[in-house]
């Protein structure tokens, strides 16, 4: 027994010894929320579309189960492990991923984070798809034009934690303590949870509970595409106006039925494409990350770091019947 | 004199169902129209169909877990299938979803069964299985709505007289099991085999069959409610019906089936889903804080067992009782 | 209980610590050829920061199935500990021994409340801790609302992150290889082990041996809710936050790791050793399977399958055993 063993020692020793050897790639980790959601599936596109434009760069797509944040360390970790040369992050939380953060970029790993940041202090930069404070105005000003700045609103988000959500609400909330808005009141925020069956029983409730409603704001991909099944299930299409994030592909059908008349998101695509870009660029050193740095992404043009580490990619775009068809066939 | 004791928990669960629903009525009355009960028979009908399979499997000592990542499993295999092959007629999907169900059941079925495993390391073993393939057949990705026609979407609505396909089929699940379970030879041996196992195999009663059918049965059901379930919310994703299980075995529970086996009705079962269906509908409409839902759940389970086990101590204090005059 | 009825028990039980062992040694053979950085003695260190928290909950769970009974409500355990804490580091600035003290009697007052249900009132446990499953985790969602707690004082940052003076060998690890010393001699070396087992086997006799069932199995919840209270402890240092979604799915992969290390889920079998095998074994191979970027839910695919055939090989040999106890319990 005790024979074996030692043979069994000796075998794995050798095979640990000669099966390290070194990897000329670059390898750029994307790490997001959690996987199985089609948003980060297209930012994994747009990163797999940027590593083309170099040799030898790997993307190493990764993601938890569950959106937690322990998840994401025990990823983090991993990619330690394996020396990957840059990590590209959308974090569940963004204090509690600092610790392991910091350890990665004192082992020489180049980590920022996009759409969901991580703290100042553990990451290099934030890369936002768009000014928060943009987004959460804009669905405000969205719904106001379609139920002519008259009525009950509600809000139907993700997880009652998400960071990114949490956010734009609160510039919502502000956005509707402007004078234009005096006729508007939100009556409602409830949490879908990213789960469409969730998201779609909460719309029902909306529904009843709120009878005078005219206008639903989810601010999340899930969310938007359960609440237009939901109004149109229930054959409220246009008499309660509903706008959000949402993915073209997803949403197309309940914009051109008038379900959802309007709404706006940032290309998933671009954003991971972006990030990939950025990540790659400050391996090899030519992109400093530094406030006021202007980078230069690609196809994506100038990008500033601005105050605080934080870079905005861009507007968000609106899809309406217009332009929806185009760009359902893109993500 | 016994009768009527068991009939009572039923009736405890029937008396407390009623008064939910007139208080949460009184606080909000939109919540006792039609409408709005047609609602919450949709919305449960789902978790009706798959907890009566549960049932099955719960009344020979036996647990599932794997349920939501069957109803996963099935749902997105056939909206890929949808997908990249929409020429496959509605009908051939709705048998193809029951038939995956089958064969997933049926492999929990037979590890139970034959190889002799226990049921709820079976379950747990194949609840990672089943949804780790979930994430292999869809690479990660979405089926959404405009991947899906419109006869794949609708056919959860349809139906005749305002009762939508999904109520029929839920409804249908009930009665056929129910009527099984309680009048054929088969379903009585499935009671035999949960209240003494050891006994029901002196008295001959296969068990390898016994403990193989559940599963299988409560497989196909799931089968069909994966089609069903991402029809109704026109989404397929890795994560569908992530932790229903757990509402599932609730539901039982609530519904007054012994978590040992042996005992538990359909009715009870059907209380249990209503209650629990109730419960999610209703807060939502009482403008109780969101936040609350899951800790109410977690609270009415509570309170449910711990009735249920009083009562049951009861039934068989008089059990004994009567035995010793 | 005398002696002689060890003898078999042990010799069979032995043939799983075997059996694991090998496939522990075969899982280490396989992931160092598949990754040079698997053989780290850095990155083994580091990596089982993500499962002592885990493994602390192990032990107890040890204990609570060999006696026939079982706990799902574990990870609500965890995540209402972590909410308590958090909330009294922000609102009342409490320093790191409060917060300990108040994980640990969080932990301690709801594990006393499940055994207290389920011996007083004789609810089946499973149940019970079904309901504790969503009330525990429900409550800490209704305490936190949408607020994650980030702010925790900075020495409460090293029982979670810490390392051992200038080691590289966590904090952590030292607590949990301690308490699995105490409960290995415990279960082995003393009465209360003997009883677990005698309990597992047959309550009813156990209870004609004058052994106090219940004061035992209220002991074994109280016990498990304790060291919950502890693991929480260790992981909201660890990530440095509290949301409510803390240890999402926790409490089936500390089950799914008890079972594969030979504790029979029927109770009244079980062995030190196995366990700990069985926790290295399941937290190495997520961290081998990790750096070859297999995503987490593939890996439980490997896991189920692990599952199965662990419990297949000695599966026959167990009911062998029970048989015969069987017949000569019948004499």
């Amino acid at each position: 027994m005790k024979k074996l063993l030692m043979v069994l020692m000796a075998v794995i020793l050798v095979v640990g010894m000669v099966s390290s050897g070194a990897l000329a790639k670059v390898r750029i980790a994307m790490v997001v929320k959690n996987l199985g959601n089609a948003f980060f599936e297209a930012c994994r596109d747009g990163g797999l579309e940027a590593i083309g434009l170099g040799e030898d760069i790997e993307l190493i797509f990764r993601g938890p189960i569950t959106p937690t944040a322990e998840g994401q360390i025990e990823i983090i970790d991993s990619l330690i492990a394996q020396k990957v040369e840059a990590i590209a992050i959308s974090a569940n939380d963004p204090t509690a991923l600092v610790p392991i953060a910091r350890t990665a970029m004192a082992a020489g790993i180049k980590v920022i984070s996009f759409d969901s940041g991580i703290a100042e202090g553990g990451r290099i930069l934030q890369l936002d798809p768009s000014g928060p404070e943009f987004i959460g105005r804009q669905q405000v000003q969205i719904i106001a034009e379609m139920i002519g700045y008259k009525g009950e609103i509600a809000i139907l988000s993700a997880t009652s934690q998400a960071t990114n959500q949490n956010i734009w609400i609160g510039w919502m909330e502000e956005e509707l303590k402007e004078p234009a808005y005096k006729d508007m009141k939100l009556v409602a925020t409830v949490y879908g949870d990213d789960l469409s069956d969730k998201s779609y029983r909460e719309a029902m409730g909306l529904f009843k509970s709120y009878p005078n409603l005219k206008g639903i704001i989810s601010p999340t991909t899930v969310g938007v595409a359960a609440t237009g099944k939901a109004l149109e299930d229930e054959g409220l299409s246009g008499v309660i106006e509903l706008t959000g994030l949402g993915l073209p592909s997803e949403m197309k059908q309940y914009i051109l039925n008038g379900t959802c008349k309007k709404m706006a998101l940032w290309n998933p695509i671009e954003l991971g494409y972006s990030a990939t870009y950025i990540a790659y660029k400050l391996v090899t050193g030519e992109i400093k990350g530094e406030v006021g740095e202007v980078m230069s992404v690609g196809k994506m043009g100038d990008i500033t770091i601005g105050e605080g580490g934080t870079a905005v990619m861009a507007e968000p775009y609106v899809f309406d019947k217009s332009n929806i068809e185009k760009f359902a066939a893109i993500y | 004199m016994l009768e009527k004791v068991v009939k009572k928990r039923e009736f405890i669960l029937l008396v407390s169902l009623v008064s939910l629903i007139v208080i949460v009525g009184l606080r909000s009355p939109r919540f006792l129209s039609i409408g709005n009960f047609r609602d919450i028979m949709d919305d449960t009908a789902l978790l009706a169909m798959v907890a009566i399979g549960q049932f099955m499997v719960i009344l020979i000592a036996g647990i599932d877990l794997s349920v939501g990542a069957g109803v996963a499993l099935t749902g997105m295999s056939v909206a890929l299938l949808h997908q990249y092959y929409p020429g496959i007629p509605i009908f051939v999907i709705v048998l193809l979803s029951i038939l995956i169900g089958f064969l997933l059941g049926s492999f929990n079925g037979i590890l139970v069964s034959l190889l002799r495993i226990p049921p709820i390391i079976v379950t747990l073993a194949t609840m990672g299985i089943y949804r780790g393939f979930v994430a292999l057949i869809s690479g990660g990705r979405w089926v959404s709505a405009h991947e899906m026609s419109d006869a794949f979407r609708n056919l959860p609505r349809g139906g005749f007289l305002g009762v939508s396909n999904l109520l029929l089929v839920a409804i249908l699940c009930v009665i056929i099991f129910g009527i099984f379970l309680k009048y054929t030879r088969t379903g009585r041996e499935i009671y035999a085999v949960g209240g003494n196992e050891i006994a029901s195999r002196y008295v001959g009663i296969n068990l390898k069959k016994i403990k193989y059918l559940p599963f299988m049965i409560a497989g196909s059901i799931y089968g069909l409610a994966g089609l069903l379930w991402v029809a109704r919310y026109a989404s397929a994703q890795s994560d569908t019906a992530m932790g229903f299980e757990l509402v599932v075995i609730a539901a039982c529970v609530v519904g007054g089936v012994s978590i040992f086996g042996g005992s538990g009705t359909t009715l009870g079962v059907v209380l249990g889903v209503l209650f629990l269906g109730i419960i999610n509908n209703a807060l939502t409409q009482v403008k109780v804080s969101p936040f609350w839902q899951m800790a109410l759940q977690g609270l009415i389970i509570l309170v449910a067992v711990i009735v249920n086990t009083v009562m049951e101590k009861r039934t068989q204090k008089l059990v004994t009782k009567r035995r010793n005059l | 209980m005398n002696s002689t009825r060890k003898m078999p028990i042990w010799r069979i039980l032995m043939q799983w610590e075997v059996i694991l062992f090998f496939m522990f040694v075969a899982m280490i053979v396989v992931n160092s050829s598949l990754s040079p950085y698997f053989l780290d003695s850095n990155n083994i260190l580091r990596t089982t920061f993500n499962f002592m928290e885990k493994a602390i909950i192990v032990l107890p769970m040890m204990f609570i199935i060999i006696c026939g009974d079982i706990d799902i409500s574990v990870a609500g355990i965890i995540a209402l500990a972590s909410s308590f804490m958090g909330l009294a580091s922000q609102h009342l600035g409490v320093g790191t021994p409060a917060l300990i003290f108040i994980g640990l009697l969080t932990g301690l007052s709801v594990g006393a409340l499940n055994g207290l249900i389920i011996t007083k009132i004789g609810v089946p446990a499973i149940a019970v801790t079904l309901a504790g499953f969503f009330l525990f985790r429900g409550i800490a969602y209704a305490m936190l609302g949408d607020m994650a707690v980030t702010t925790y004082p900075e020495s409460f940052a090293y029982l979670g992150q810490g390392y051992i003076g200038n080691t590289r060998v966590p904090f952590e690890l030292v607590v949990f290889i301690i308490l699995a010393i105490i409960f290995g001699i415990v279960l082995h070396k003393t009465t209360y082990g003997l009883n677990l087992f005698a309990i597992g086997n047959n309550s009813t006799a156990a209870r004609f041996f004058g052994i106090n069932v219940n004061r035992i199995r209220f002991f074994n919840f109280a016990l498990i809710g304790l060291l919950s209270g502890l693991a929480s402890v260790l992981l909201t240092s660890r990530i440095g936050s509290t949301r409510p979604n803390i240890a999402s799915g926790w409490e089936l992969e500390i089950i799914v790791i008890v079972v594969l290390g030979g504790v029979s889920i029927f109770g009244g079998a079980g062995n030190i050793l196995g366990v700990v095998i069985s926790i290295f074994m399941v937290g190495l191979a997520r961290f081998g399977m990790g750096l070859i970027n297999v995503p987490g839910i593939v890996m439980n695919i490997v896991m189920g399958f692990l599952l199965l055939i662990a419990v297949l090989l000695p599966g026959s040999l167990r009911q062998l055993q029970s048989k015969i106890l069987t017949k000569q319990q019948q004499r």
